[in-house]
């Protein structure tokens, strides 16, 4: 017989109740499933009422994030044997609003992305006729660990200060602020630093540290936040030593 | 939540979660980092009392034998000891994340976490040694 393993899966439906209840469903166990390869198996065979996001199954989109056992992970990447006998906990992410279910709503992220201008900014164009901007390998590798993020807001999840402190502007932002600043070809470091100066930027950190250990794509967002910090300080320090000399 | 979230009014019943008043049991990160926040009053507290000697110390050979005396009392026996432990915790968790914030770049190449943690390390026992030599050499 088929060995089978109970998922635990956190329902809201706002029609229906005021808050999150659990309902636990009885799921095929094999050793190639991942967590959401189950929920998919309960949303085809068992209760179609089931709401969750996904994609890609191939930890690219950056669309699966929910809480496995606890834990933010990409329910794409979460096997099941890793959490056998179970039963196996499904939540959705914490501090982002439920919408239904394991769905959440991620407009606050979307905001926050957009304010620290995360796209390349020349003070001034370069005509189309001279070509592209090039880059060394070196300079590539600079910053290509933070461009890695896949905007899955797991960091966002596990971060409590993000969870106290809602305007916090959070690790992938930030870290994604830094990728640009350390392109070679990008001019707005100064620009991003003014914005992430700001009470609700960089120093609302207090170096927690979780947002790297969950982050799938290994961007190390809290890293990202701390140089940043050092950035900002020593800038600083330019400027009070230096007044006629920054910038 | 907050005052900066805009999106709520045309959506009144999405859930909310209050972030519960015992979230740094949660797992050993969080609870290794409000250890960390609370503890640094330790770390104060040992500043405190080496400005305090240094004080003593200005005030001439009596008040420093007085100084002397009160740090053999139990209550600070116990409070160094106390204080020492947290300052190692302190020390020791600082330097293992020193590589999160001191990025090294030789030759385009980022220099392994392990080496800027090793060199911390390396500098503190040069540092306590150089100490240690001075102190024990003069005493």
């Amino acid at each position: 017989m088929q060995p089978t393993v109970a998922l635990r899966v956190a329902r809201y439906r706002p029609e229906q109740e005021s808050e999150p209840t659990f309902q636990t469903y009885e799921v095929p166990f094999r050793k190639d499933w991942v967590v959401l390869d189950a929920l998919n198996y309960v949303k085809d065979k068992l209760d179609g009422s089931l709401s969750f996001r996904w994609s890609c199954r191939m930890g690219v989109c950056g669309s699966c994030g929910m809480k496995v056992n606890g834990s933010p992970k990409l329910t794409c990447a979460a096997f099941l044997s890793d959490s056998m006998p179970g039963p196996i906990r499904v939540e959705p992410m914490d501090y982002f609003p439920v919408v239904r279910d394991l769905v959440v709503d991620i407009t606050d992220f979307m905001e926050k992305l957009k304010k620290v201008k995360p796209w390349i900014i020349r003070k001034e164009e370069r005509p189309l006729a001279e070509g592209e901007y090039r880059q060394t390998p070196d300079e590539l590798d600079t910053y290509k660990q933070f461009s890695m993020c896949i905007n899955c807001m797991l960091c966002y999840s596990a971060c409590p200060i993000y969870g106290l402190e809602p305007s916090f502007i959070g690790p992938a932002a930030i870290a994604l602020a830094q990728r640009y600043n350390m392109d070679s070809r990008d001019e707005a470091a100064r620009e991003r630093l003014e914005i992430l100066s700001e009470h609700d930027g960089i120093w609302q950190c207090t170096f927690v540290g979780e947002c790297t250990k969950v982050c799938p794509k290994n961007v190390d967002p809290a890293g990202a936040i701390q140089q940043y910090k050092l950035m900002g300080a020593a800038h600083w320090l330019r400027s009070l030593l230096l007044p006629w000399g920054t910038r | 939540m907050s005052a900066g979230v805009h999106h709520t009014p045309y959506h009144p019943k999405w859930y909310r979660r209050r972030v519960s008043v015992w979230w740094w049991l949660q797992n050993r990160t969080y609870t290794g980092f409000v250890l960390r926040e609370l503890t640094s009053v330790f770390v104060a507290f040992f500043a405190l009392v080496y400005l305090w000697q240094l004080r003593a110390l200005a005030q001439g050979p009596e008040a420093y034998a007085q100084f002397l005396a009160r740090l053999k009392t139990p209550l600070f026996l116990v409070l160094d000891g106390v204080a020492f432990l947290f300052i190692l915790f302190h020390s020791i968790t600082w330097f293992n994340l020193a590589p999160k914030a001191v990025v090294v770049r030789l030759k385009g190449k980022r220099v392994p976490d392990w080496v800027v943690v090793g060199l911390n390390y390396a500098a503190w026992l040069v540092l306590s040694g150089a100490v240690a030599f001075i102190v024990l050499r003069g005493g």
